[in-house]
């Protein structure tokens, strides 16, 4: 076994104390006939090998591409200093502060995150985190119902479409409409805030909550004080779905009276990874603190009078509430909530808003690019790095582009295939680490996967060889 | 110490003083001691209807929560509003300045299937 | 001495000045947001702290010594299993091709991992007996939710509709009924015998019509084995319910019990706990989900396929419209799961069983240690953990196992988890995993013994405890009162900054 510390004698030692032949003998009790034999695994592979292989499956990832792919989860630059600090042991392999005398490392860190988020989102409350965005989303949804004793919620399906799925999960036992997008128009890709009066308005059918998103999936900015009035005017709560980086920039939540915010952390400093792990964020007003569910830690003081950090609101909690609990969350995202908090440390306010303005003004730059060769948005309206292009058989042009080496953001076909206005439009995003280069190299290849011309004798994003020779089933 | 002998109890322990039709509710020194610091007291608007024996609020300590449940049937006239800035009222004081409710009975038969002060003792010492 | 540095440090805000720090970013064109409406651009910026890097390092460098961590020493947390977290498996996470992938990138291009996670699930599939394997939950909890949702699906499908009912056995983790709740079923709770197995008759007599599924642990959060098990499976089975194993306690069983074999129709893993992904400070984890023939159909989507040419592939929402969705963004937590696949392929199916053997052996040589010094309140074998109990020792002496806890902090341990099961008066659960030579084994039971000593002769000394470490005994009653949750300034200057 590669990490146990028991010679063979240790195991003498133990066994003799106990008056034991065999450690079979402590495995008595398992009734013979559920007994299992041996596990049909590949054999113990020595750390060396195992390295090797592990880095050729790593390398099989085409992570090479040049991408401009967004929806939901942004690459950044993450300073060194982030993950170095990760590293230390005494960050990643602790665990819940349950004995606060022994973690004030972790409760402070949780603590100063709260606080942190706090200011971006604008907020009085924030908890310790949630798994990702979709279940951070998921447990807002849940707070309204439980906070206005009704049990419908309206999303707008501007929110991400796997954050709905996600919502519609954990929703089962209650009510969950979708509000519909304007198909046209100035505001097309936005909430249809006529239909949405309209099913607020429902005799009989009263509303706990409304979910949108800003930006929304599409990038497009939202009307969130509009949305906001109108869900009020209700007696509903609002729950606004945010991306943390453009807050630096864009209204925060609590400044358009949003009672709950909601969202995905990843760009603070996380690796795609992906898929996860991510950060949840949630946060909510005073108002409905005690709703809130998760982990919390507050400021206290010690027996000497020093100021200290401390779980609090616990009986909220699964461990105590047990089936009462407003939900069985237990691991929060400890070690994420870490990251973001170093992240936004070390870029510091001025750092964060300059992200957030780069991506704008590469996006700005796309978007010209784009034009120049006839390749136009699909929705007029106002949008921070994220937008939508409509291109003739949209799929096929994402393939060719790999082989190209980029990664022409997201086919939305695939993330809405009912939406007739998305069918041939692929979601481009850029950050501060796109380019003028790329977005030059990016508009060329464009423009010649749809001349029709083939790849020979072209600069490309990256890996020419390799992308003439895609791996992979075709689609 | 005794629980006071003019007062009548449940077994979940919350304590009942009635004054005509109208009952006021707290929960004992036994059950405050056993939750601790008390932290919250969550408790129904004025108005609503009560069941005798369903539940009617939450009572939170520090590592603890206990559900309240309602001694008589009958609607709430008043709530206690002190005990939302100084929860630790219900430990110093359970059965004066911490009290909890008021409720206008609709059963005052119901009286009956509570306990005495020396049968909630009876009952508190039997753990 | 618990931890090596003691600084308790000012908060990332008092450590701020205007102007301080930034520049790593380069500027943007002045006109970057001006095609922004008014209305939609923030109007006064986040008030974050502005440091430079040299300040923030040493603020995280000095808060990390302030903790407890299984790299600086004993943690026998039990229902944790915290076992000692590869190096290997964090290098392996932080490979570019792994970590910089995108979730929504085609498969083509994410052939490397999907082959991974296909292989992982293949493994867990194999471990548990279990037929098939989903990846995406995030974490226990949200695995039992996922099991729990199929179970509902299950009997949806039939028109069984009646079924509203979960059974737990009163040592249940808190999240068991908490996460019944959140499927809106109701929990009836089934007092456990008292061998501290579960009680079969009170079991079979809650068992009906209404009885949607059982939720079980095993080994039982006391950490014995349930030897009726194949009794409560057949029961469980015979009044139409599912049963639902939670698999926190996996450490004690691998190669010797598989749940899916035994009769268990679906189950979690806990890969933060048994599969050694790091703890994290409370996260992240993983837990994934294995499921026997009846479930598949309610898997949440989508799963990672193999092609016949050896490729792989994510499944299509269309391929299994019978799926109770998802419970989460993307695939799963993929950087969790890399850690999880290197440890197991590091073991092999041997160094997996060897691992049960010596965490089972450990906890067993610890019990021996402290029977005489603590009550042991169930008297045979014990699996990878084991609960004592500090009942008589509060009743000689007025010393809880609270105290007793805090005691342990100054000899240099972290304490074990206390009143948890919550059937166990003044209860200790102790699991020391297989990663811990004899050695400490052998200095935990010593020091417990000592403090249980010293609670005779001078109880004021455990009761007051800690004493060494950074910060003493904290008020949680005002903190629960007066939540005090994020920083204000003018909250900052009532609270004296430790500097």
């Amino acid at each position: 076994m590669p990490y146990g510390p028991h010679t063979p004698a240790d195991r003498e030692r133990m066994l003799s104390a106990l008056g034991l032949d065999s450690v079979d003998d402590l495995f008595a009790d398992i009734p013979v006939d559920l007994r299992a034999s041996a596990l049909d695994l590949p054999p113990p592979e020595p750390e060396l090998e195992l390295s090797a292989r592990l880095r050729e499956m790593a390398s099989r990832n085409r992570t090479d591409l040049v991408s401009f792919l967004g929806a939901g989860v942004y690459r950044h630059w993450t300073p060194p200093a982030v993950d170095q600090l990760l590293l230390r042991g005494e960050w990643y392999t602790a665990y819940t502060p349950y004995q606060p005398e022994v973690s004030q490392g972790t409760l402070q860190s949780i603590y100063e995150y709260e606080s942190l988020i706090a200011e971006l989102v604008d907020m009085d409350v924030v908890s310790a985190s949630h798994y990702d965005g979709a279940a951070a989303t998921a447990e807002a949804a849940l707070m309204t119902c439980r906070a206005t004793r009704r049990d419908r919620v309206l999303v707008s399906r501007g929110v991400h479409p796997q954050y709905r799925q996600t919502l519609h999960t954990y929703m089962r036992n209650l009510e969950l409409e979708e509000i519909p997008l304007l198909a046209e128009g100035e505001a097309a890709g936005t909430t249809d805030l006529e239909a949405l009066a309209r099913m607020l308005a429902e005799e009989g059918r009263p509303v706990a909550g409304v979910i949108a998103a800003n930006p929304d999936f599409l990038g497009l900015l939202e009307p969130m004080s509009r949305i906001g009035e109108l869900t009020h005017a209700a007696g509903a709560l609002f729950v606004a779905v945010i991306e943390p980086v453009s807050l630096a920039v864009l209204t925060p939540p609590g400044a358009y009276g949003a009672d709950i915010a909601a969202g995905e952390g990843q760009p603070l400093g996380i690796a795609p990874q992906y898929g996860g792990p991510y950060l949840g964020i949630l946060a909510s007003t005073d108002a409905l603190v005690r709703q809130i569910p998760g982990r919390l830690v507050g400021m206290t003081t010690d027996l000497d009078g020093k100021r200290a950090f401390v779980m609090t609101l616990r009986a909220r909690e699964q461990d105590i509430r047990r089936d009462k609990a407003a939900s069985n969350i237990c691991t929060n995202q400890a070690l994420l909530a870490l990251a973001a908090s170093i992240y936004l440390a070390t870029i510091g306010p001025h750092g964060l808003r300059d992200v957030a303005a780069n991506g704008a003004a590469r996006a700005t730059k796309l978007e010209t690019g784009l034009a120049a060769i006839g390749v136009e948005r699909v929705h007029p309206g106002p949008y921070l790095n994220e937008f939508a292009i409509r291109v003739a058989d949209a799929r096929t042009v994402h393939r060719r582009l790999i082989e190209r080496g980029f990664l022409a953001g997201l086919v939305l076909a695939d993330a809405e295939p009912d939406d007739p206005t998305l069918a041939d439009g692929l979601l481009l995003a850029t950050t501060e680490l796109t380019t003028s280069g790329d977005i030059a190299r990016f508009v060329a290849a464009l423009q010649e996967v749809l001349s029709g011309r083939p790849p020979v004798g072209v600069e490309t994003g990256a890996g020419a060889e390799r992308a003439a020779n895609p791996v992979g089933a075709t689609r | 110490m005794s629980a006071p002998t003019d007062l009548r109890y449940t077994r979940d322990h919350e304590w009942v003083r009635v004054d005509g039709g109208e009952a006021t509710v707290g929960i004992t020194q036994y059950a405050a001691d056993q939750l601790g610091d008390i932290v919250f007291v969550e408790l129904p608007d004025e108005g609503r209807d009560l069941e005798e024996a369903k539940a009617f609020g939450v009572v939170e300590s520090v590592k603890a929560v206990s559900d309240l449940f309602a001694p008589l049937t009958g609607t709430v006239t008043s709530t206690n509003d002190a005990l939302a800035a100084n929860p630790e009222l219900v430990n110093s004081d359970p059965y004066g300045d911490g009290w909890m409710i008021k409720i206008r009975l609709s059963d005052t038969s119901e009286m009956d299937d509570l306990l005495d002060g020396p049968a909630y003792d009876d009952l508190v010492a039997a753990g | 001495m618990s931890v090596t540095g003691e600084k308790l440090q000012p908060t990332l805000f008092e450590r701020s000045s205007p102007g301080r720090g930034g520049g790593k970013i380069p500027h943007p064109p002045k006109d970057a947001l001006d095609r922004i409406p008014a209305d939609a651009r923030r109007a006064t910026p986040p008030a974050l702290p502005e440091m430079n890097e040299p300040d923030v390092v040493r603020h995280y460098v000095n808060l990390s010594q302030l903790n407890h961590a299984v790299d600086t020493g004993f943690y026998p947390l039990g229902s944790c299993t915290m076992k000692f977290n590869p190096k290997l498996n964090e290098w392996a996470a932080r490979l570019p091709g792994f970590a910089d992938l995108h979730p929504m990138a085609p498969d083509e291009v994410a052939q490397g991992t999907l082959q991974l996670l296909w292989e992982l699930e293949t493994a867990l599939a194999e471990i548990s007996g279990m037929r098939a394997v989903t990846l995406q939950p995030a974490a226990g909890a949200q695995g039992e939710l996922t099991g729990i949702l199929m179970i509902r699906a299950y009997h949806r499908e039939r028109d069984d509709t009646d079924r509203d009912e979960v059974l737990v056995p009163d040592s249940s983790h808190g999240t068991n009924p908490a996460t019944a709740s959140m499927a809106g079923f109701k929990t009836i709770t089934i007092p456990s015998a008292a061998d501290g197995g579960v009680d079969l008759d009170a079991f079979k007599a809650a068992l009906g019509p209404r009885s949607a599924a059982v939720m079980i642990t095993n080994p039982s959060t006391l950490g014995l084995f349930e030897s009726r098990i194949g009794e409560l499976l057949d029961a469980v089975h015979e009044a139409g319910a599912l049963a639902y194993m939670d698999g926190a306690n996996l450490n004690a069983i691998l190669g010797r019990f598989r749940p899916g074999q035994a009769g268990f129709d679906v189950m979690h893993f806990n890969v933060h706990k048994t599969f050694s992904t790091p703890h994290g400070g409370g996260g992240p984890g993983a837990g994934p989900v294995g499921v026997g023939e009846l479930l598949l159909p309610y898997l949440p989507t989508p799963r990672v396929l193999r092609l016949d040419d050896g490729t792989f592939r994510l499944e299509r929402p269309d391929e299994r419209p019978t799926s109770i969705g998802r419970l989460r963004s993307f695939v799963g937590n993929t950087g969790v799961l890399v850690r999880a696949y290197a440890y197991i392929r590091a073991h092999g199916g041997s160094g997996l069983r060897e691992v049960s053997d010596d965490a089972v052996l450990a906890a067993n040589y610890l019990k021996s240690r402290l029977a005489g010094t603590f009550d042991l309140p169930y008297d045979r074998p014990c699996k990878h953990e084991f609960v004592a109990s500090g009942a008589s020792l509060k009743a000689k002496t007025g010393v809880r196992t609270l105290d007793v806890a805090k005691r342990l902090i100054d000899h240099g341990f972290h304490p074990p988890t206390i009143y948890f099961p919550l059937i166990v008066e003044e209860g200790m659960l102790i699991e020391p995993t297989e990663t811990e030579s004899v050695e400490t084994l052998d200095a935990f039971a010593d020091a417990l013994i000592e403090i249980a000593a010293e609670a005779e002769r001078d109880p004021e000394m455990v009761t007051s405890a800690p004493h060494t470490a950074p910060v003493k005994r904290l008020d949680e009653a005002t903190a629960a009162r007066q939540p005090n949750l994020r920083w204000r300034p003018m909250a900052g200057a009532e609270m004296p900054c430790p500097d």
